[in-house]
C-alpha cells in the first residue's frame, strides 16, 4: 500500500515537472524563454510544442501577427492655419521580440510608445504642410466645372497643384517614426490617415462658405436662364426681321421685274405706230371716261360735226 | 464590430462541444453507486473522446486545425478525425458566408422597411473632406468574404478592426481626389476605385480577405448645407423653364413669319404673272389691230373714230354744237350749271 502511494506520488511529481516544462506555443504567437527574469537563447517563432527548464524557466509569449494601433493626434493646425481634426491608425508587428522584451515588456507600454512616437510626427507634418496636401493624394482633375467657388484664395488653392499629397505624407511620418521603433524590436508596417475633417468651429464657416458658394451658383443659373431667353427672343427679333424684309425684298424684286417687262413688251408693241396709239388708246379713253355728267361743246369744224353743215368735202 | 454574415451568425466559432458540463451532471447523477461507477466512467470518457476526435464541417466552412497551437492542416466539408481535445484544436472558418460591413451608418433590423439607426451617431464615419475642401456625407457598405483561412487567422490579431480603418482610409483616399460635384455624381467611379485601393491594402496586410463589393449609399452635403444645394437645383429648373418658354415664343412666332413671307412673294409673283400677262395681251391686241390698220389706213381710222363717238355721244349729259361762224352765243352760257337749270 505504501509503496502504491509512493508510485502515486512520484507520477504526480513527474506529471508536473514535465507539464511545467512543455509549453505550446500558437501559431500567432512567439515565446521568450527567460531564467529569472533574463532572457534565455533566440526567442521561440515557430508554433508547436516546445520544452523548457521546469520552474526555472518562464515562458512569456508575445503576438507574433499584425497589431493594430489607433492614432489620437487631435486638432492640428495646418501650414495654412485651418484647425482639423486628425485620426490616424498604424499596422505594426513585434520583430525582434527580445528586444522588445527588454524595452518595452508588453503590449501596452509598445501602445505607449507608438503614442509618443507617432502622434508627434504626425503633428509635425500637419502643421508643416497645406490643408490641400493632406486632403488630395493625386493631382487627378476634379470637375469644378459648377462651384461658382466664391473665395478667391480658396480657388487658387484647390486649382493648385499639390506637391506632396495624403499617402506620401504618411510616408513621411512613418520614414520618421520607424527608426525610433526599431529600438522596441516594432517595426511599423503601415500608417495611415484615417480621417480628417474640419473641427466645429471652421466646420460652420466651411458650411457658411458652401451654402454662399451655392446661392452663388444659383444665381448664376438664374441668371443664365434670363440671358439665354433674352437671347433667344433677340434671335426670334432679328429671324424675323430678317425674314419680312427678305420677304419684301423678293416680292418688290418681283414686281419690278414683271413691271419691267410688261414696259418692254407694250413698247416694242407700241413702237409700231406712236400715232396710231395714241389714237387707238384716245378713243378707248373717251368710251370710258365720259359720261352723263359730261357736257360737250362741240363745233361743226370738228370732224364729227362736219357733215351737220355740210355733206361736201371742203 | 459592425460586421455580420448573412445569417447574422457571427464569423467565427469554436468547433467541438464542451462535455465537461454534461460529465459533471452525471456524475453527480450517479452519485453514491458503487458498482458501476467505473463502467459509466469508461462509457463517458469514451463519449468525452467520441465528442472531441470526430467533426463535420458544413458545406459553407472550412476546418482549420492545430496541434499544440501549430497549424497542421484546413479539411474541407464532411466528417473528420482529429486528435482529442488538448492535442489538436479545430476553428471552423466559414468560407462562402458574404459578410456586410456599414460606415456612415447602420441597419438595425433589415426587412422590407429596413430600420437604420439614427445617422447623426455616425458623423465622424460618414463626413469626409472632397478635393475642393468642401465637407460631404459619404455613407457606403464594404461586402467580403474570408479567402484565405489561414492568413485570416494568423495573420492579423483584429482582422474587422483592420478591414474597417482600411476602409475609412482607401474610401477618404477616393474622395479627397474628387470635387464634391464628383461625389454626388459618380458613386460608382469611386466606389470602384475604393475597391481597388481596399483591396490591394488588405493584401498588404495579409488579412486573408477577398472583397465582394463596395458600394456607396446616397452621397450628399452636410445637412445644414442641403437647403442651398435644393436651392441650385431648383436654380437649373428655372433656367431651363425660362429657356424653354423663349424657345416656345420662338417657334410659335418665327415658322408663322416664314409663312407671311411666303404669302407676300406669293402675292409679287402673282401681280408679276397679272402684269406681263395684261402687257401682252394688250400688246398682241395692240399688234393685232395695228396689222389690219395697215392695210387701210384711213378708212379703219374712220370707222374707229365714229365707232367710238358712236359709243360716246349717246352716254353724254348735255350736248352743245357751235358754229364758229355765229358770234355772241358763248356768253349766255353758263358753264357751271346743269343743262337743266339752264332751260
Amino acid at each position: 500500500m505504501n509503496k502504491l502511494i509512493t508510485l502515486v506520488i512520484i507520477v504526480i511529481i513527474a506529471l508536473v515537472v514535465i507539464g511545467n516544462a512543455l509549453f505550446t506555443v500558437d501559431e500567432t504567437d512567439q515565446v521568450v524563454i527567460t531564467q529569472f527574469g533574463r532572457p534565455v537563447g533566440d526567442a521561440i517563432t515557430s508554433a508547436g510544442l516546445h520544452f523548457k527548464m521546469p520552474f526555472i524557466q518562464k515562458a512569456s509569449s508575445f503576438k507574433k501577427t499584425l497589431l493594430e494601433w489607433d492614432g489620437d493626434p487631435g486638432q492640428i493646425p495646418t501650414l495654412d492655419k485651418t484647425y482639423i481634426w486628425v485620426d490616424t491608425f498604424a499596422r505594426w508587428k513585434i520583430v525582434a521580440p527580445l528586444k522588445f522584451f527588454e524595452t518595452v515588456n508588453n503590449e501596452t507600454f509598445a501602445l505607449k510608445k507608438l503614442d509618443d512616437i507617432i502622434d508627434p510626427a504626425t503633428r509635425n507634418f500637419i502643421t508643416s504642410h497645406h490643408l490641400i496636401e493632406v486632403v488630395r493624394n493625386t493631382n487627378r482633375d476634379m470637375d469644378i466645372s459648377e462651384a461658382g467657388i466664391a473665395d478667391e484664395t480658396l480657388k487658387k488653392a484647390v486649382v493648385k497643384k499639390i506637391k506632396t499629397g495624403r499617402a506620401k505624407i504618411a510616408k513621411g511620418i512613418m520614414k520618421q517614426a520607424s527608426p525610433k521603433l526599431a529600438q522596441f524590436g516594432i517595426e511599423l508596417e503601415d500608417m495611415r490617415f484615417k480621417r480628417i475633417n474640419y473641427i466645429k468651429d471652421v466646420r460652420k464657416a466651411v458650411y457658411g462658405r458652401m451654402i454662399a458658394e451655392r446661392k452663388q451658383i444659383a444665381e448664376k443659373f438664374r441668371s443664365e436662364g434670363k440671358g439665354e431667353s433674352m437671347k433667344i427672343a433677340g434671335d426670334m427679333e432679328k429671324e424675323l426681321k430678317r425674314i419680312k424684309s427678305g420677304a419684301y425684298k423678293t416680292a418688290q424684286e418681283i414686281k419690278g421685274k414683271s413691271d419691267a417687262e410688261a414696259t418692254r413688251i407694250y413698247a416694242s408693241a407700241y413702237n409700231k405706230d406712236p400715232e396710231f396709239y395714241s389714237f387707238v388708246k384716245t378713243m378707248e379713253i373717251y368710251k370710258d371716261s365720259l359720261d352723263k355728267d359730261t357736257w360737250l361743246m362741240l363745233s361743226t369744224n370738228s370732224d364729227f360735226f362736219k357733215y351737220l353743215k355740210k355733206y361736201k368735202r371742203r | 464590430m459592425g460586421w455580420r454574415d448573412d445569417q447574422g451568425r457571427d464569423g467565427v466559432d469554436i468547433g467541438a462541444p464542451s462535455p465537461e458540463e454534461i460529465i459533471n451532471k452525471i456524475r453527480q447523477y450517479f452519485k453514491g453507486g458503487s458498482s458501476g461507477i467505473i463502467a459509466v466512467i469508461v462509457i463517458l470518457l469514451l463519449l468525452w473522446l467520441g465528442f472531441s476526435t470526430v467533426y463535420t464541417i458544413g458545406v459553407d466552412e472550412v476546418g482549420v486545425v492545430q496541434r499544440f497551437g501549430k497549424y497542421v492542416r484546413t479539411t474541407t466539408p464532411g466528417l473528420h478525425v482529429k486528435l482529442p481535445r488538448g492535442f489538436e484544436k479545430l476553428t471552423k472558418v466559414k468560407v462562402k458566408s458574404v459578410y456586410t460591413a456599414e460606415f456612415g451608418f447602420r441597419t438595425l433590423s433589415p426587412g422590407i422597411k429596413t430600420q437604420y439607426a439614427p445617422t447623426r451617431r455616425y458623423k465622424d464615419e460618414y463626413l469626409m473632406l472632397t478635393g475642393d475642401l468642401n465637407s460631404a456625407v459619404v455613407p457606403w457598405i464594404v461586402q467580403f468574404k474570408i479567402d484565405d483561412p489561414y492568413k485570416y487567422l494568423f495573420k492579423v490579431r483584429d482582422v474587422g478592426k483592420t478591414l474597417h480603418d482600411l476602409s475609412e482610409a482607401a474610401m477618404r483616399q477616393v474622395v479627397g481626389d474628387r470635387s464634391i460635384t464628383e461625389v454626388i455624381n459618380k458613386r460608382k467611379e469611386i466606389s470602384d476605385r475604393a475597391r481597388v485601393l481596399l483591396q490591394e491594402a488588405l493584401n498588404d496586410a495579409e488579412t486573408g480577405i477577398s472583397l465582394v463589393a463596395v458600394e456607396l449609399k446616397r452621397t450628399n452635403v452636410p445637412e445644414e448645407v442641403q437647403p442651398s444645394f435644393n436651392e441650385v437645383n431648383q436654380a437649373t429648373q428655372e433656367k431651363e423653364q425660362l429657356i424653354y418658354q423663349a424657345r416656345e415664343a420662338y417657334n410659335k412666332a418665327v415658322p408663322r413669319a416664314k409663312g407671311e413671307a411666303e404669302k407676300t412673294i406669293k402675292e409679287a409673283e402673282g401681280y408679276a404673272l397679272d402684269r406681263v400677262n395684261r402687257a401682252k395681251g394688250d400688246a398682241n391686241r395692240f399688234i393685232a389691230i395695228y396689222n389690219e390698220y395697215k392695210v387701210a389706213k384711213d378708212v379703219t381710222r374712220r370707222r374707229m373714230y365714229l365707232e367710238a363717238m358712236n359709243d360716246v355721244i349717246p352716254k353724254l349729259g348735255n350736248k352743245y354744237i357751235v358754229d364758229p361762224e355765229q358770234k355772241g352765243f358763248l356768253p349766255f352760257l353758263n358753264l357751271d350749271k346743269k343743262g337743266e337749270d339752264n332751260e
